[in-house]
């Protein structure tokens, strides 16, 4: 059993609900050839530095799992048979890859977690305050 | 006659505004080595852009003084980054 780590950019043409459904499918390849998923990472649309098949942005997604050698070549067939991937790259972590990678988790999670309680304080505020901010996050979005 | 006397001198020394710096050049370090870093993280553009030149090439290790053990993980982890166009493979004015 080794630890490896996988990113793939799908196309950005897909609609939000097909993006999570070839997230899924993809980690349901991983699953069904025994390996445990040991964390999921969405990085949403994202730039790309260079046009990919003539598209400028990308839905990223990182998967780590842990898992027999054989799967990777299995997961990668079914990378290439999608073709609503246009890049992925999949690669064994090292210990020291290993042990940033747990660092690497516990700040998101530390950070989400910050978010969250965050959220949660702006919705025990008074109404008035908490109108503001939502205006925020709409002009935020838009953008 | 007093400026007769002062232009021999004159001739003979080299003034400077400001002082020479005379071999002071900083030592190069190994910026891995001494922050314990053992990892290079390829999803963070931003921290490999201090390897690369405008252009997005990787910096000789002349230049950086990185190790050659992180030197070469530092080209790993830029071609990884460009693979996933997290990095540019050819570009101009990146910075």
């Amino acid at each position: 059993m080794n630890k490896y780590e996988t990113v793939f950019i799908l196309t950005p043409v897909l609609s939000d609900d097909q993006m999570k459904e070839t997230v899924e499918k993809f980690k349901k390849v991983l699953t069904d050839n025994g390996s445990t998923i040991e964390n999921e990472e969405n990085w949403g649309l994202r730039k790309l530095a260079y046009p990919i098949e003539n598209k400028n942005t990308g839905f990223y997604t990182l998967i780590e799992f842990d898992g027999d050698p054989t799967i990777v070549n299995k997961l990668e067939t079914a990378y290439r048979r999608d073709e609503k991937v246009i890049r992925f790259l999949t690669f064994r972590l090292d210990k020291y890859a290993a042990e940033y990678a747990v660092k690497r988790r516990a700040v998101r999670k530390a950070k989400q977690e910050e978010r969250a309680a965050q959220e949660s304080a702006a919705e025990a505020a008074p109404v008035a305050v908490e109108e503001a901010p939502k205006a925020e996050e709409a002009t935020a979005a838009e953008a | 006659m007093a400026q007769e006397q002062m232009r021999p001198n004159n001739q003979g020394e080299i003034r400077y505004l400001t002082p020479l710096s005379v071999d002071t050049r900083k030592k190069k370090y190994c910026r891995f080595k001494r922050s314990g870093i053992k990892y290079i993280d390829y999803k963070d553009p931003e921290f490999l852009k201090k390897f690369l030149n405008e252009q997005g090439k990787i910096l000789p290790r002349r230049i950086t003084g990185t190790s050659l053990k992180f030197q070469r993980r530092v080209a790993k982890a830029v071609k990884r980054a460009r693979h996933l166009a997290l990095l540019p493979y050819v570009t101009d004015l990146m910075k």
